[in-house]
């Protein structure tokens, strides 16, 4: 407690990033560091992360004092810690796990365990202050693709997933054929402002009638094919256009399932989350869609859609509201479902 | 080696599945091939032979994703992202050899010391036609 608000610290190393967040009553950000947003060689002498746990290792003390020096509170204050537990790397979230268990243990501060997507959808609440379930849910990340039926804080029903790649992983791969380098989706949006969408016509893959799965497999393999039969035939690759291309083709298949999920559900309300959210051509086809259907869209801030410490704390928040807290006993759950 | 000329992906089906029925606890799967030749949907397949309920979908962010529906663990490894042989390591991967389950790695090139010598390995190259493949396998 601080100036008589509770306080929620969130942990997040399910991945790459090594995140932390001091939140304010659920729904405040106090600070929010994320350890690739900041110059760690010069705060801490470290390395920027990029996969390994070790990196999160080294980072999360680091990570740990920027995020209370900026909230401008001490461990003390501290009245909640939360942390995803799952989905994820194994030894990339046991540490953060032992970390809160650690601060939970020495501290006699309550623990809750986080599932990684439901923190996703929590970006929303911290953004968006009168935004409260039911709605419907579009997460879209490097590593997921859902459709989701938000029924509560916490709970919800999964209505489709994507069967092969997930859509950032998508991006990232073609960025890669095309020669845009790490990290793909960014490169991609950004090139493909000056390309023609309509150039080449890649496979929009909808799978069967009524289905809300995806598949972006199919599409990504067009894009490689194409380009190599260009090579082939020693035509350049106008590589705008290629951009341009597969980013409708997969886009337009995205929103076109999630409006339609939401008029078959009657659901007025859109929530998106995770880092493709941030896609500025998403944004626009998203909006231009929901206005025509009468359905309001909500999306996080950039900072929010990327993986961050103040969407779990969010998520752990309203957990502790409902009584689900976590024991020293909380484990890591890579394979952890929505 | 036996090549195995793969015409659609309902001979890659047949294949996973047939090698599923081959497999057992502590196998390692090399997979070896360029970006779109499936050896994600292999793996499917694999995944389908060992009676796995899950939607096998593909492991890149993760790095593995563990499947325990089956008639014994899959952990399927993808290493596209990781930069050498060291980053493996350290992520704890070579846990995952020996152990009661069967490991599926892609772009096994990338961390090819670090896996047993007693492995199956499967090199993947694109065929004449856009789904035609050709696996070469070594047991």
């Amino acid at each position: 407690m601080k100036d008589g608000r509770h306080l929620t610290m969130g942990i997040e190393t399910s991945c790459d990033e090594t995140a932390i967040a001091i939140l304010a009553d659920g729904r405040d950000i106090l600070s929010n560091v994320i350890s690739s947003q900041i110059d760690i060689h010069k705060n801490f002498g470290g390395v920027v992360p990029e996969i390994a746990s070790r990196h999160h290792l080294e980072n999360i003390n680091g990570v740990l004092d920027e995020a209370l020096d900026k909230a401008n509170v001490t461990i003390g204050d501290i009245d909640l810690i939360g942390v995803t537990c799952g989905p994820g790397l194994v030894g990339a979230l046991l540490i953060g796990i032992a970390t809160a268990k650690a601060i939970s243990f020495a501290k006699k501060i309550p623990l809750v365990g986080v599932n990684h997507m439901h923190g996703h959808i929590s970006a929303n609440y911290i953004e968006h202050k009168d935004l409260e379930p039911p709605f419907l849910g579009l997460i879209v990340s490097g590593g997921h693709t859902n459709i989701v039926m938000v029924k509560d804080y916490g709970s919800c029903e999964v209505l489709g997933s994507t069967r092969d790649d997930a859509i950032g992983e998508a991006y990232d791969k073609v960025a890669r054929v095309i020669g845009l380098g790490y990290p793909g989706g960014p490169k991609i949006d950004e090139l493909a402002k000056k390309g023609n969408p309509d150039a080449i016509k890649f496979k929009r893959v909808y799978l069967d009638k009524d289905s809300l799965d995806f598949s972006f497999s199919g599409t990504k393999t067009g894009v490689l094919n194409h380009v190599n039969s260009e090579k082939q035939k020693g035509n350049d690759i106008n590589t705008a256009d290629v951009a341009a291309s597969f980013q409708e083709a997969v886009l337009e298949v995205t929103v076109e399932k999630a409006i339609s999920a939401a008029k078959n559900l009657k659901q007025d309300t859109l929530v998106v989350s995770g880092g493709v959210a941030a896609n500025s051509r998403l944004s626009e086809m998203l909006s231009e869609r929901c206005k025509e259907e009468g359905i309001k869209l909500y999306k996080p801030r950039p900072i929010l859609c990327t993986d961050n410490g103040a969407m779990v704390g969010c998520a752990a928040y309203y957990k502790m509201k409902k009584g689900e807290i976590s024991d020293l006993c909380l484990d890591a759950y890579p394979g952890l479902e929505i | 080696m036996e090549v195995i000329n793969i015409s659609n992906e309902k001979e890659t089906r047949k294949y996973g599945i047939k090698l599923a029925k081959m497999l057992k606890p502590g196998d390692v799967v090399a997979l070896i091939g360029d970006l779109g030749t499936g050896k994600t949907t292999l793996t499917k397949y694999v995944a389908e032979g060992l009676g796995i309920k899950e939607n096998v979908n593909s492991p890149t962010f993760t790095i593995v994703k563990e499947y325990r529906s089956g008639r014994m663990p899959l952990f399927h490894f993808d290493v596209y992202r990781i930069e050498n042989e060291e980053e493996f390591f350290d992520i704890g991967a070579d846990e995952y050899f020996y152990g009661n389950g069967v490991c599926i790695v892609e772009w096994a090139d990338k961390v090819i010391s670090s896996l047993p010598e007693n492995r199956i390995t499967i090199e993947i190259e694109h065929g004449k036609n856009e789904d035609e493949r050709i696996y070469k396998c070594t047991y």
